[in-house]
Order: structure tokens, then C-alpha cells, then sequence
């Protein structure tokens, strides 16, 4: 039996808290692998590992074109995704395209690699209506309510059980979206019927400018999941072999029926909140900066790819020119698009506007809007 | 036809939808086998299964998400906000999602979402429960807000609502739930949405109004009767949007106006009425457009609520001034 002054030890209770979430790592910096067991067992073949290798340089060219674009007044919000490239790229690489992805604002290189069209991020990004058709792709444009897309997610996690379907909802948030009543809320709704879900908490040091340790107490984010009884593990984020096998094993287990699981990356955002005016120089350090761009994921990835000899600079630099061109017709069609019309505006907002909104909608058409 | 309460019309209105489509779906809290607080879902969790009519946390927030989730899943979801009061906890999932989401996705997707919950002062629910928020839904683009004053609407409103592609907020009047019994048709059938009706006929005023107040602009049109006042009542149905037509011709065959509420004055859905009918047929008026409505204060609860509610007298003078007004 436990002794009652044991169990009023709270200093005790505290620091087992922080002892319950080892980080998973199975890549390290030196692009050396350290758990070469748990590497065998997730039976990555060659292909996969180039597969997220391509995945993680998509997302690194598209940060690049999309926040110089953001910069020349082409694109609308632009929420940079440098530092995150294991945590959106590798993780995302373990579902299937029956999955539902339910993205936040910063996880369009997921919503990309389902299948999303880039030019529809670029009208996204520009408030274009187009940019929120998904046609047959399983996600939902990049939620701006932080919490709302954990709630969601539970839902549809819960019609896929409902339905039998073996596939999973998966959804990302941040630090800052992990204070959200919400994404309590959804963690808590999907573990109580045991649903298919899987959920991120993308732990990258800041929300906007407010610092990780002001987000909580908790020496760690994923023992928020623990409120809700659902298994919650720590990887680091900055490792693209532990983030996928996490992913893999967290979308095995809720598609059995076990219920969802929380996986928390360790990554950071190397670039500023958006790229409509932060400064990270405002509220961090240059050298705190550097220090995590030496735990690039794309190097480390990139080491243990050449020695396996399934990478090369020349391999490299060819799929960069790729998916340039690419995004040079992304852009092309986007800009493309007729403009949009208020009329449409309206005609969107309810499948029977009724008498008021027709006559508005007639105002804007006999005006050409 | 049978005589049934205000609150097994809507039981039976959900019964019905339950079993024509296997993907109407009604959940909640304690709606499962407690059958709802106010019993208004007796039964369903035993007919039509756990997986049907359930029960969920205590989140409305999460209640809201889910609902949202399910409809992109394609089933209907007909979800419970416990007492309307609970509103605020669910906004985001009501007014930032799912009253925006067929605009954001460009008319691609639908959200066939009906969110039931009862509202209404005068049964001394405690504080945050019984609130008139309708103006906040009202005022929310993307919403279909409903709100039944008598059981054959209430059946055939819901019935309507969960055929509705839109998402709809469906407002059951707390005191009209086992305070009134009327004749509801058999079977299933529905009341169109965004149609007023004329509840009673006249010819000297026009009293527009909806919801728990129609049963008092009703009785204060009997006693003007007595007095040779001849009302006519329009019960709004659906208050958002709302039915300008029907409005206008009582207007023009009448020519004078009282707007009747139970909301405070600033809030409610009387302003966008005097609002429309100002704009639109200010030539047939003869008179200011009348209102009658609680005072700009917070929502008292409990034993306060009948000093703070507008009564059938506040219509019958409201209706004499401007019926007098030269």
C-alpha cells in the first residue's frame, strides 16, 4: 500500500512528470542511427526513406519560393515551415490517402503531400475561394482557431469508426494551440469513444512570440494527453526516422480500435510566426537560432542517405529544379484564376439564401460583382 | 390527428428522422439513456441504439467539433446544446465553423448540422440557462436560426431543419415544452423553412413576433378583439432569415406595426424587423413601428424573470398606442 505522506510528496509527483516522457530518437544530428533496433523494427525500405527525404526537400523548396513570394506582395498569409520539415513531412508520410488530415495554418506542406494542389495553397493564401475546394483530397483547408481542428478531427475519427472504415483523422497543433480549451476537448471526445485519431502537438519553442514555458506548466505537453487517458509520446522533432515511426505506429494502433494517441515533436520555427511582420529577433536570440539549425533535420537525413548510397548532391539539385518548375506553374495558374465575385460571396453562405440575400445577390450580379 | 405537447412533437420529430435516414445521428449531453433533461429524446437510445442517440462529455465545444467532424464524414448530425445559456462555450464551432464552412469551401461541401437547444425565460432555470441569444445566430451569416412557437411547427420545423443542407439553429421554447398541447398531423411531414405564418388574421395592426411570444401576442389580440382591435400575428418561424414578403403584405393591408420579443430591446431579432419594414414600406405605414421587449439589462434568472418579461398586457398597450396614434 502506498503510503499517504508518499502520496502527499507533490515535489515528488512533480519531478516524475518530467521523467515519464522520454524523447524517441532514432537519427542523430550526425546523421548516425542510435536505435538501430527500433529502425529494423519499423521495416523502412530504400524507397521510403527517399520517399521522405523528397517529401522533407518539397516542404524546404515551398517555404523558400512561398516566403519570397509572400515577401513581393504575390502571396496572402504565409506562415513559414523551416525547422519543421521532420515533424510535418516524415510524420505526415505514415498515413494513407483514406486519412483525414485536419491541418492548422502552418501544415500545408501535409495538405501538399496528400495531394492538395499548390496553386490552391497560393489561392488559400490569397483569400481565393478555390483555395478552399479540396475535391477528392481527404484534408480541410489550414485552420486559423488554433484548437478547433483537434475537436473536429475527433468527429471525423469518430465517423470513421462509426463507419468502420480503417483510416484515421490526424491533426496538428502548436504549443500555443495546446492551451486551447479545444484541443483538450478533442483529445478527451476521441479517447472517450475510443476513435480513430491521432493527434501532433508541434512543439517548435514559440507561439508567435511567447516562449514554450509560458505555455505551461508541464514539463511536457504530450502528459496533456494523459489527461485524457490516451497514450502520449515525446519524439524529437528534428529526427525524420523517429517522427515517421512514431506516426506509423501511432496510426497503427488508433486503427485497430485502441483509441487515439498524442505525439509531441521536440522541432522549432526557424523563421519568423508569419510573414506578415514578426521579428523573432525581438523575442529570441540569434544564438539560440543557430544552435537549433544545427539540429537540421534535412542534414541529418541527408548524411544517413548518402552513406546508404541512396542520395547524392546531383539528385538532389535535380529534384530542387523539379519542383521549382513545379511551383513556377503553380504560381502561373494561380494567378490564373478569374477573379472572384461578391455575388459568389453570397451564394456561398447558405444553399437557400432566402428573399434578402437573393435580392443582394441580383444587386452585385446587374452590377457585374 | 392527435393532441400532443410542444415537446413529444419534437421526440417524435426526431424519431421519425431517425429512422428514415441511418445518418441522422443525435447526441449530447445526457441524451442517451437519461433521454435528455427535458426527456425530449425518451426513447431513441433504446429504439435506435447507442451509436444513434448518444451521450457525450461534458465539452460543448468538443460537442460542436464533433458535429462538424461527422457532417464531413456525411452523416446529419442533429447535436444538443443543453440549455442555450451554454452557447458561448460553442461559438467557436458555431459562428467561426460551421456557419462559415460552405463559404470556405466554395459550395463543395455541406454541413448539414441542426443545433437543438431549448431557451426562453419563465420556468426559473438558474443563471446562464434560458438567455434569448437568437440575435448573436441571427446576426451570424450562415445560419438558418428556427425557433417554433406551437407542437405542429415544432415537428414539422425540425423535420425541415434536418433536411436542411444549411446548418440550423433549432430554439425550443423552455416554457412552451409541457405548457401547451395542440393538434399535430400524423406521420411525417414538414413546415418550410424561411416562411412566416399568419397566425391570426386582422386587419386594424400588424404584431410580428415569434417563438415563446406568439402565445402572448395571440391572447393580447383576443382581449383587443373585446375592445374592437382587430390584430393580425405573424409568428416569423424562422428569424433568420427572415420572411420580408409575408411581413410586407400584412403591413401594407394594415399599416401599423408593434414587433414583439422576449429578448432584452437591444438584442433579439426586433431591430432588423423595424429595420426592414422601415426600409421597405415606410409609404404604408401610419404610424412609428412599435416595440415591445425585456429591458437592456442581463438576463435575471429565477424568481425574476416574470417582473422582467414582457406579458401579454405589455402587448395589448403597446398595440392600443399605436393603433391610437394619429
Amino acid at each position: 500500500m502506498v503510503k499517504g505522506l508518499e502520496i502527499l510528496d507533490f515535489k515528488k509527483q512533480l519531478e516524475a512528470q518530467d521523467t515519464e516522457f522520454p524523447t524517441l530518437e532514432v537519427l542523430n544530428n550526425d546523421g548516425k542511427l542510435v536505435d538501430q533496433a527500433l529502425f529494423d523494427d519499423a521495416g523502412i525500405s530504400d524507397e521510403d526513406l527517399v520517399n521522405i527525404m523528397q517529401r522533407m526537400i518539397k516542404q524546404y523548396v515551398l517555404n523558400e519560393r512561398s516566403t519570397k513570394l509572400a515577401k513581393q506582395g504575390r502571396l496572402g498569409f504565409v506562415a513559414p515551415t523551416r525547422g519543421q520539415e521532420a515533424s510535418q513531412s516524415a510524420t505526415s508520410y505514415a498515413f494513407n490517402d483514406d486519412d483525414f488530415l485536419m491541418p492548422g495554418y502552418r501544415d500545408i506542406p501535409q495538405m501538399i503531400h496528400k495531394g492538395f494542389p499548390i496553386y490552391k495553397a497560393f489561392l488559400w493564401s490569397r483569400g481565393h475561394q478555390i483555395g478552399n475546394e479540396m475535391g477528392d483530397v481527404k484534408t480541410w483547408f489550414p485552420q486559423i482557431i488554433i484548437g478547433a481542428q483537434f475537436v473536429q478531427a475527433a468527429g471525423i475519427a469518430l465517423g470513421m469508426k462509426m463507419r468502420g472504415k480503417k483510416s484515421v483523422a490526424y491533426t496538428y497543433t502548436g504549443d500555443g494551440g495546446s492551451s486551447q480549451g479545444d484541443t483538450y476537448e478533442g483529445m478527451n471526445t476521441a479517447g472517450a469513444y475510443k476513435a480513430n485519431a491521432v493527434f501532433f502537438i508541434q512543439n517548435n519553442g514559440f507561439a508567435i512570440s511567447t516562449p514554450r514555458n509560458l505555455q505551461s506548466a508541464a514539463p511536457h505537453l504530450a502528459s496533456k494527453g494523459w489527461g485524457a487517458g490516451i497514450p502520449s509520446i515525446v519524439v524529437d522533432g528534428m529526427d525524420a526516422l523517429a517522427c515517421y515511426i512514431a506516426a506509423k505506429k501511432a496510426r497503427e494502433w488508433a486503427v485497430s480500435g485502441n483509441g487515439p494517441v498524442l505525439i509531441e515533436t521536440l522541432c522549432d520555427r526557424l523563421e519568423p510566426h508569419s510573414m506578415s511582420g514578426d521579428d523573432p529577433l525581438r523575442y529570441r536570440t540569434k544564438e539560440d537560432i543557430e544552435e537549433w539549425y544545427k539540429k537540421d533535420p534535412l542534414i541529418r537525413m541527408r548524411i544517413f542517405l548518402e552513406a546508404k548510397g541512396l542520395w547524392s548532391s546531383d539528385i538532389e539539385e535535380k529534384y530542387i529544379a523539379e519542383i521549382n518548375s513545379e511551383i513556377d506553374d503553380a504560381v502561373k495558374q494561380a494567378d490564373n484564376v478569374p477573379k472572384q465575385k461578391v455575388s459568389d460571396f453570397i451564394k456561398n453562405t447558405l444553399e437557400n439564401p432566402g428573399y434578402i440575400m437573393e435580392e443582394q445577390i441580383k444587386k452585385f450580379e446587374g452590377e457585374g460583382k | 390527428m392527435a393532441v400532443k405537447t410542444y415537446i413529444a412533437a419534437i421526440t417524435e420529430a426526431l424519431d421519425l428522422a431517425l429512422e428514415r435516414d441511418e445518418n441522422v445521428l443525435v447526441f449530447g449531453e445526457d441524451v442517451g439513456e437519461n433521454g435528455g433533461v427535458f426527456r425530449a429524446t425518451e426513447g431513441l437510445n433504446a429504439k435506435y441504439g447507442k451509436d444513434r442517440v448518444f451521450n457525450t462529455p461534458l465539452a460543448e465545444s468538443a460537442i460542436g467539433g464533433m458535429a462538424i467532424g461527422l457532417a464531413t464524414e456525411d452523416f446529419r448530425p442533429v447535436m444538443e446544446i443543453q440549455f442555450f445559456g451554454f452557447i458561448f462555450e460553442v461559438m467557436d464551432s458555431i459562428a467561426a465553423q460551421m456557419a462559415r464552412n460552405r463559404f470556405r469551401f466554395s459550395s463543395t461541401k455541406q454541413f448539414p448540422i441542426v443545433v437543438r437547444s431549448p431557451y426562453g425565460g419563465g420556468t426559473h432555470t438558474p443563471e446562464m440557462h434560458a438567455d434569448n441569444l437568437e440575435g448573436l445566430m441571427a446576426q451570424t451569416p450562415g445560419l438558418r436560426v428556427v425557433m417554433p412557437s406551437n407542437p405542429a411547427d415544432a415537428k414539422g420545423l425540425l423535420l425541415a431543419s434536418i433536411e436542411s443542407n444549411d446548418p440550423v439553429i433549432f430554439l425550443e421554447n423552455l416554457k412552451l415544452y409541457r405548457s401547451i398541447k395542440a393538434e399535430v398531423p400524423e406521420g411525417y411531414y414538414t413546415t418550410p423553412l424561411d416562411k412566416a405564418a399568419v397566425a391570426r388574421e386582422g386587419s386594424d395592426i400588424t404584431v410580428v413576433t415569434y417563438g415563446g411570444m406568439v402565445g402572448n401576442c395571440l391572447k393580447a389580440a383576443e382581449n383587443l378583439e373585446k375592445e374592437g382591435i382587430s390584430v393580425e400575428v405573424i409568428d416569423l418561424r424562422t428569424v433568420s432569415p427572415i420572411d420580408v414578403e409575408t411581413i410586407g403584405k400584412s403591413v401594407e393591408k394594415t399599416g401599423r406595426v408593434v414587433v414583439a420579443q422576449e429578448a432584452q430591446r437591444q438584442a433579439g431579432i426586433a431591430s432588423n424587423i423595424m429595420a426592414e419594414i422601415s426600409e421597405r414600406f415606410i409609404l404604408s405605414l401610419k404610424a412609428p413601428i412599435g416595440r415591445v421587449s425585456a429591458p437592456d439589462s442581463v438576463y435575471p434568472f429565477s424568481m425574476a424573470e416574470n417582473d422582467w418579461l414582457p406579458q401579454v398586457d405589455d402587448v395589448v398597450a403597446k398595440v392600443k398606442e399605436i393603433v391610437e396614434y394619429d
